[in-house]
């Protein structure tokens, strides 16, 4: 299958990308790993003028331990998050679900900041992403700005840049106390987007209170769900059991699932009720200082 | 556009369209058709290649994109006599219809380079991007482990 035609660009600096991104206005899309924008294009989903390829920009290919928080340059490819020390040190919720975004070859290929942009609400990472309290920034030839996660994620594979920006960077912060997170996917075959997924974070206070916490869902609304009435039920409490199936209860209410050939909506509420009661369980156990 | 892209150790330039993917820039362009088209939509890893030395789907990248860098298709796997891992798999019975097997092949070299002996599970996590509809997998993981203890034997 071939894609629409499109002019091709492919800068050698970020700042002759950007000034292309600028020109191009809402006719050019950038193109990193491609490997949403790609399949999209060849079944005529995406039809873009043009593309501004920024695989050479090696520069911006960093995963790096930042001054208070994670940073993932726009190239960073999902394979360089899997097993990455700074990742595990900073988000264990990042760390577990880096195995299980795609395939082996695609997470080779495809970028975290491009499936990021890209907002699918199937897609792992923007779960993730929500539950952590990430932040993007956004680049353009008049400067930069830093969009909180909840604002740059609108809807339906729609985010909040504007016309010329690109993201350049995805921020994600260093727990205040000692931090857990998971992520529990579920799905038919490695490869397949999840049939539902849930993303949990839970920061906890020297006095084993919970201070901060993140419950955010994957493939049951029209764009990745952040559990706000869950995370505001657990923090300042102390865990249990009981508190976390309250928690549970209220994301699998918040959820809004689809019947389709991944399962019907009811069976799709379910595993988001269990696998948010899971994913605080196990987010508990790593923050308490036990294994995951 | 011009692109020069090396192909199993060789410079080829050709002059293409930008949507060119890479699978058809290898298959058409150079007539090379041990790299296999499958699903065309990123699921099966038919149409994978080592770029410089890493396992990707090149029915979801653009020839243009690798314009300056290197490509390893199953055909530069052979050199002088079989590779360890075309042995291997003709020994252990690691394909049957032969679709998916270039795909396998490369996943396995580049396991193998990390990894000289992978388990089980490392093999099959390895190829878990690798769809095969008819060995039931079994004998492909005997095979890239087969031609893991081969190579270190030499």
């Amino acid at each position: 299958m071939y894609p629409p035609a499109f002019e091709y660009w492919s800068p050698k600096s970020l700042d002759e990308a950007l000034t292309k991104i600028q020109e191009l206005g809402h006719d050019g899309r950038v193109l990193a790993g491609g490997q949403s924008l790609i399949p999209m294009m060849k079944l005529r989903l995406a039809a873009p003028a043009n593309l501004v390829d920024i695989n050479n920009l090696t520069d911006l290919a960093y995963v790096r331990a930042d001054n208070g928080h994670l940073a993932i340059g726009a190239l960073a490819r999902h394979a360089d998050v899997v097993d990455n020390d700074h990742v595990k040190t900073i988000s264990p919720t990042m760390a577990s679900a880096a195995p299980w975004v795609a395939d082996p070859l695609v997470r080779n290929r495809g970028t975290v900041a491009g499936s990021i942009a890209h907002c699918d609400p199937e897609g792992d990472w923007n779960s993730v992403m929500l539950a952590v309290g990430a932040s993007v920034v956004a680049t353009s030839t008049s400067g930069q700005r830093v969009i909180p996660i909840g604002e740059f994620v609108v809807d339906f594979f729609t985010n909040s840049l504007v016309e010329g920006e690109m993201v350049t960077e995805v921020r994600i912060p260093r727990p205040t106390g000692s931090a857990g997170g998971a992520y529990l996917k579920l799905e038919r075959k490695i490869g397949d987007y999840a049939t539902a997924a849930v993303a949990t974070f839970l920061d906890l206070a020297s006095d084993g209170t919970i201070a901060n916490a993140g419950v955010a869902l994957t493939a049951v609304a029209s764009k990745n769900l952040k559990v706000v009435e869950a995370e505001q039920m657990l923090i300042g409490q102390t865990p249990s059991p009981e508190l976390f199936a309250d928690a549970a209860a209220v994301a699998a209410a918040a959820c809004d699932p689809e019947s389709d050939v991944r399962g019907p909506a009811e069976y799709k509420r379910a595993v988001i009720n269990a696998y948010t009661k899971r994913g605080l369980a196990k987010a508990l156990v790593q923050a308490q200082g036990g294994a995951s | 556009m011009k692109v020069t892209v090396t192909i199993n150790g060789t410079a080829q330039t050709a002059d293409i369209e930008p949507r060119k993917l890479l699978v058809d820039f290898i298959r058409t362009e150079l007539g090379m058709t041990g790299t296999h088209i499958g699903c065309d939509t990123t699921s099966c890893g038919a149409c994978t290649v080592l770029l410089d030395g890493t396992p990707i789907k090149s029915c979801t990248m653009f020839a243009a994109s690798a314009d300056g860098h290197e490509v390893q298709t199953v055909e530069g796997l052979k050199n002088g006599e079989l590779h360890p891992l075309q042995v291997s798999f003709k020994q252990n019975h690691g394909l049957q219809c032969g679709f998916c097997t270039p795909g396998m092949m490369l996943v396995g070299k580049a396991l193998l380079e990390s990894n000289p002996s992978p388990t089980d599970d490392e093999v099959r996590w390895a190829i878990s991007g690798n769809l095969c509809r008819c060995t039931g997998y079994t004998n492909i993981v005997k095979s890239i482990q087969a031609a893991g203890a081969a190579i270190e034997g030499n």
